[in-house]
Order: C-alpha cells, then structure tokens, then sequence
C-alpha cells in the first residue's frame, strides 16, 4: 500500500532524509528506530505533508496515488493517519466539534453520506468506550489542559474514528507511563485488522514489547542501515545503536 | 513546500452586503450649520424643546477638539463635505405602515436577511429597520403595546412620549461627553427608543438593523433604552453598507438607563463595510454607548461582535452607581487588511459591592491594527467593588499588530481588580493538526478563531451567535497567511 523509494528530504538546507526505501503492504506493521536526530520523525511528517521539509528527489506512492503531490488535507483524506508526537492545543474548539468536523471531510471525501449530530455522537461515545476514555473527554477542548497520557489517547481515538488504511505513529511512547502506554497499545492494537498498514516511529523497543511488529528497521544517517523482524529490536535494546552505525 | 506562509493565498470573498438600493431619496446638500439643524428637526416635525436641545448641542460641538488619543492615523473627516440627512423619498414623516415603504427599500432588508414581516427567520424578534436617517418600519409593535413596552424610532418617540425622552436623553451621554457624541446630539436622526415598564420582562428580543445607502451621507442614529424598575429587556443592534470608496462617517449615541433591579442585555453585531484589500473606502465608526446602572442591584451588559469599518472607535460602558450593580462588557474585535480598531470599554465603580467583568477578544489579520483600551475606575465610596479583565489577542499572520491599554484608577482600598491578558498567533502546528485530520485550511482557521472567541460569542443570543460565527468566517476570508 506504501512504496517509498529513495526519499531524499532536507529542512532548511541540511539533507535529513538521504535515500529511504520502504515498502508496506496491507496489514503489516513496520516499526522505525534509531538514535536521535537519525531522521525518524522527518520521515513521518514528510510523509504527511507537513511544512517546512523539501522533498529534493525519490518518490512515494500511496494506494496508486504520488503522495507527494497531495496537500496535507488530502492525504488524510485518502487515509494517511499521523499520529503526533506532541500534540497540540486548540483552546475554546470542542475535541467533538473538531472530531466532527475530521469525520465530515473525510467522509464527504469518500462519498459517504454526512453523519447526524446524535449518530456521530453515539459512534463517538463508543469509540470512548472501547478505549476506556471518560465521555467527558469529547467536551473539553482539543487537548486543553490534557496530560500527555490523554493527549496520546486523544490520538488514538481520533484514528479510531477516522479509520485510515495507514497509521503513522510519530513517538506514541514518549511521555508516556507504562499504564498509559499500555492503554496507548491495546487502542492500536485493537485497529491491527489484516488490511491496515502502521509505521511507528520509537526510540525505545519498550512500545513493542505490547505492539509487536512485523517488520523492524534501524535509521541512522538519514538511511535504513539495518532491516529485521522483531528480534532485532531487542538486540538494538541490549547493545545499543552504537553497535549498529 | 512552503513554510506556513500560505495562509494568504486563500480566495478573498467579496463584502455580501456591499449592495447599493437604487431608490430616490431626498438628501440635504453637505454642511452643516444651524439652518441644517432646522431642517432636520423640521422634516421631523419636532417640538421646539427638541431644536433648542441640539442647537446647544452644535454650539458644544464647535468649541470641541477632535479626539486625537487613539491608536488609528487616518485622513481628516471633512465635516463640511458630508450630508447630513438623507431618507428613502415615499414619504415624509415616516410611513404609517410597512405598506407605504418603497418597495426597493424591503427588497434591500429582505436581501440582508431582516424580513420586516412577522414570520420567517426572525419570527419573535421585534425588528426597528433604519435606512440612512429614517426609520422605515417597527415589528410587533402592537403584540409589545400589550406588554406596556414602547419600542419605536426615536422620532416617534420624542413627540409620543417627550416625557420620558426628556427625562433620559442625554442623562447618561451629556451632549459635550465628546466630539462626536456631540455632533450625533445637533444632528441625530433616527434610531431607536425602548421603555420597559415596572417588572416586566420584554416578551420578546428587540433589534434595530441600521443599513447606510446614500453616498456621501453620515448615519448619526440615538437610540435610548429605559429599563424601569424591576424589568427585564435584550435588545440587538445590526449594521451594513454598501461598498464604496469614500469612506462615510457614522457617529452613533446609545444611552441605556437600568433602575432598580432592572437588566439589560444589549448584543451588537457590527459588520459596517470595512474598505477594500487596499483599505480603499469603508466606514468611519465612531460611536459613544454608555449603560447608566441608576439603581440598587441592577445589570448592564454589553456584547459585541465588530468585524466591520474601516476604523471602530468605541468603548462601550458601563457606570455602577447603584449598590450591587452589575457591568458586563463581551466583546470579539476583528481587524483584517487595512481595518483599524480601538475599542473596549469602562466600568466605572460608584456604588458599594459593584462588579464589573470585561473579557475581550481582538483578532488581527492582514496588516490590520486592534487595540484594546479599557478604564476601571473605582471610586472612594466604592466599598468592595470587584473588577475581572480578561484580554487576549490573536495574530494571524506577522503584518498585523494588537495592543492593549488598560488604565486602572483604584481610589477605595478594599476593591479587588484583576486584570489578565494574553497574546498568541494561531500556529502552524494548530493548522497542520487540523489538515492532517483532513480539514482544509480555511476551514481550520475559522475553527481556531471560533474556538478562542467561544467565550464571547455565548453571551450571544442563540440564533445570533450562529450568524456571528458565519461573519467572521467571511471576514476572514484572504486572511490566513
């Protein structure tokens, strides 16, 4: 579903992305680690379409579609899902006026006929549930005044309810208690259906020991130095990068 | 890719009100002199009381400066260049009925979204519409009559009920408050009067639509609320013109009286045209509104919403005379392109246990100018007055400014004075979240700013905050950048 094919990308003049090949087909997991500065990050957000990151040459296509020429909106819409690694506040706009607004795009962008107030409401609410968050959390305003913890689950039940065919999680782990990053894990977990593709971006394999990839791949330089499957991250954990650049 | 810079590429979208209503009208030459006063006190077939009180006030407003204080440099106002009065011609001393009223004329408040019949959109709203310096029709008049409320123009009103205009006209906004509200005292034209009698609450939202048409021609509308003892009134002011590259003068007086446990809501919604992309054109706004809280436990609140004209000079007010009165003053200001604002307000603390909230919200754009200028004054017999300001700019774009002014006079030890205030810009990483989720840009910068004027904009009246909230999404339109 994803075939990225040497990406190179630069911010602000300095190459950070040198050459990344990856490809992840439908229901697999690819998680992506790496010291710090390693890239990571950029990855995820060049991915997305954020501002500020120049795609200087290689090519990523998405379900058919050249990723790169799509506005950030649009990729969402057909289903990229970047989950954030600092997620920011919006203050006065209620976390359900923007859930509402998100569905309604995404949906009118699908062809799908506009959800009611009361049906959202209740999908809304379920979704809550399933991911053991207060209803209250929809009413207050998008991550204002949130711990980390709830703004990472604010994450999830956002990807959740918008239902993407590829989930990028940027960091989830980070800030993160164990309790929290468990709950974080099973809400994930619970999307992993065969068809939905992740890439999740961590510094530390302690986020698979409870979402276990398929896939592991080590960045360093800007490049994929090393691939493997989940036995490489412990290795990783147990002799550090050093061992790898 | 760019950097967040794209927030100026988005498609302007024109000023929807910016028509003009081919009607003939019947417009006095520009000027002004006493003969000019005359004359419009004549068309309105005025008591002698009336003249006399704006002739003093033109012989005031002569001996008076321009006020030069506020943050927004602009050409000098030639007050010779402008008309005076101007009214649609069908008629002469206003129509007796909606009947009478040239039928371009309702065309106009129909297109505008005020139907003046009583059904429809706005059905259990009484409308007061003023076209340039008449007012053309009053709803629900006789549905209120059963109330015992009186709300009709005030050129009614003066010879119906001079008892009580003379009573409250100029009580609160003397004539020589200020230049302007001085030259709006000598040559007033219409607007509206509401009486609320003893323990009544209103039956019903009261609002005044003001529309300018004619070019050349100033609106200087009075309005006076009365709310008697005990009663209960929530009253909404509207306003649009058409779009032209003169800019036009309107100088307004609204004066609000709340005696004993009296409460008044007063909503205005401004979208006066605000000049082109260029700052080509729009309205000059300058106008005095003050709430006197006359009696013991009463309320005045003000809430604004001001996205139009060119510049807004305005500070509605209130002054807390009676004992455990109340002042609020809500109010969202936004400033796009060339527009100029300097508004807020001042809560003048009289009376024992007064309490006075200010929040305000200024939104710039564009190269836009928003200040906030605000008074708290509490007295020496003001025993535990309390005061809570709450002031926060929102910048969007790097061409824009927003500065705040509040001066704090606290002459009684025991008062307790808050004032907090913020500044942000909405962020790149707002706007990304909100496309990464599959909003486009436009929208999402409308939500943002939705969301930080939440505050405000539930002090609306329901069926207005929706409409408020549409506004500023127009407004902003070509904003993001």
């Amino acid at each position: 579903m994803l075939i990225v094919k040497d990406l190179v990308a630069e911010v602000d003049g300095k190459t950070i992305l040198n050459g990344i090949s990856l490809t992840v087909k439908p229901g697999e997991v690819h998680a992506i680690m790496g010291p710090n500065g390693s890239g990571k990050s950029t990855l995820a957000n060049v991915l997305a379409g954020r501002d500020g990151y120049e795609v200087k040459s290689g090519e990523v296509i998405f379900q058919g579609h050249n990723l790169l020429e799509l506005a950030p909106e649009e990729r969402a819409r057909e289903g990229v899902f970047l989950a954030f690694q600092y997620p920011v506040e919006i203050p006065g706009v209620s976390n359900m006026q923007f859930l509402k607004a998100s569905v309604d795009a995404i949906r009118k962008h699908r062809k799908l006929p506009e959800l009611d107030a009361p049906a959202f409401m209740k999908m809304a609410r379920d979704k809550c549930k399933d991911l053991k968050l207060n209803p209250d959390f929809l009413k207050r305003g998008v991550n204002e005044g949130f711990s980390g913890g709830e703004k990472k689950r604010n994450e999830i039940l956002q990807m959740a309810l918008l239902e993407p065919s590829l989930c990028l999680l940027d960091e989830t782990d980070s800030g993160l208690d164990i309790d929290a990053l468990q709950v974080a894990a099973e809400g994930v977990n619970a999307l992993r259906d065969g068809k939905r593709g992740f890439v999740l971006v961590t510094h530390y394999q302690r986020l698979l020991n409870y979402i276990v990839p398929d896939y592991v791949h080590v960045l360093a330089g800007g490049r994929i130095v090393k691939s493997g499957g989940r036995e490489l991250a412990l290795e990783l954990e147990e002799k550090g990068y050093s061992w790898i650049q | 890719m760019s950097k967040g810079n794209e927030i100026d590429d988005l498609i302007s979208r024109e000023y929807e009100a910016g028509f003009v209503t081919q009607v003939e009208s019947d417009t006095l030459p520009p000027g002004l002199n006493e003969e000019v006063i005359r004359i419009i006190s004549g068309k309105k077939n005025e008591p002698e009381w009336m003249l006399e009180w704006r002739l003093e006030a033109y012989r005031k407003w002569q001996q008076m400066d321009i006020p030069r204080w506020a943050q927004m440099p602009h050409p000098e106002v030639d007050f010779n260049a402008i008309s005076y009065y101007s009214s649609p011609k069908s008629k002469k001393n206003g129509p007796k009925s909606l009947d009478e009223v040239d039928p371009e004329v309702l065309a106009t408040f129909e297109k505008l979204g005020i139907p003046l019949h009583e059904r429809g959109k706005l059905a259990g709203v009484a409308v007061d519409a003023v076209f340039d310096s008449v007012s053309i029709g009053t709803t629900y008049k006789e549905e209120l009559a059963k109330a015992g409320v009186i709300f009709c123009p005030i050129s009614e009103a003066i010879k119906d009920h001079p008892e009580l205009v003379r009573k409250y006209l100029g009580s609160v906004v003397p004539q020589q408050d200020n230049f302007y509200a001085a030259l709006n005292s000598a040559v007033f034209s219409d607007g509206s009067f509401v009486y609320i009698p003893k323990n009544t609450r209103c039956p019903m939202e009261l609002s005044t639509y003001f529309r300018i048409n004619e070019l050349n021609t100033g609106q200087f509308e009075r309005t006076l609320i009365v709310a008697d003892e005990g009663s209960h009134v929530s009253y909404l002011e509207g306003c649009t013109a058409p779009m032209r590259d003169e800019n036009q003068l309107h100088a307004a007086v609204v004066e609000l009286v709340a005696l004993g446990d009296a409460q008044i809501k007063y909503s205005t919604v401004q979208n006066w045209y605000p000049g082109d992309a260029n700052g080509k054109g729009g309205i000059y706004n300058f106008v005095t509104k003050r709430g006197l809280c006359a009696g013991v436990n009463s309320k005045i609140s003000w809430t604004q919403v001001e996205t139009g004209s060119a510049i807004t000079w305005k500070y509605p007010s209130v002054v807390l005379r009676g004992d455990n009165s109340v002042g609020e003053f809500y109010s969202v200001a936004l400033t796009n392109n060339f527009q100029q604002a300097d508004t807020g307000t001042k809560m003048i603390h009289l009376g024992k246990n007064t309490k006075s909230t200010i929040v305000s919200k200024g939104i710039s754009a564009g190269r836009s100018q928003n200040s906030y200028r605000g008074l708290v004054r509490i007295s020496p017999r003001a025993d535990n007055a309390r005061n809570h300001t709450q002031c926060d700019s929102l910048l969007i774009g790097d061409r824009c400014g927003a500065h705040t002014f509040p001066y704090i006079e606290a002459k009684n030890s025991d008062s307790i004075i808050e004032h907090e205030a913020t500044t942000s810009k909405v962020s790149d990483d707002q706007l990304f979240l909100c496309r990464q989720r599959g909003i486009d840009e436009e929208k999402a910068v409308s939500m943002i700013v939705n969301g930080f004027c939440k505050e405000v904009f539930k002090e609306l009246p329901m069926e207005f905050a929706v409409e408020a909230g549409k506004l500023l999404e127009v407004s902003l339109e070509g904003a993001v950048g």
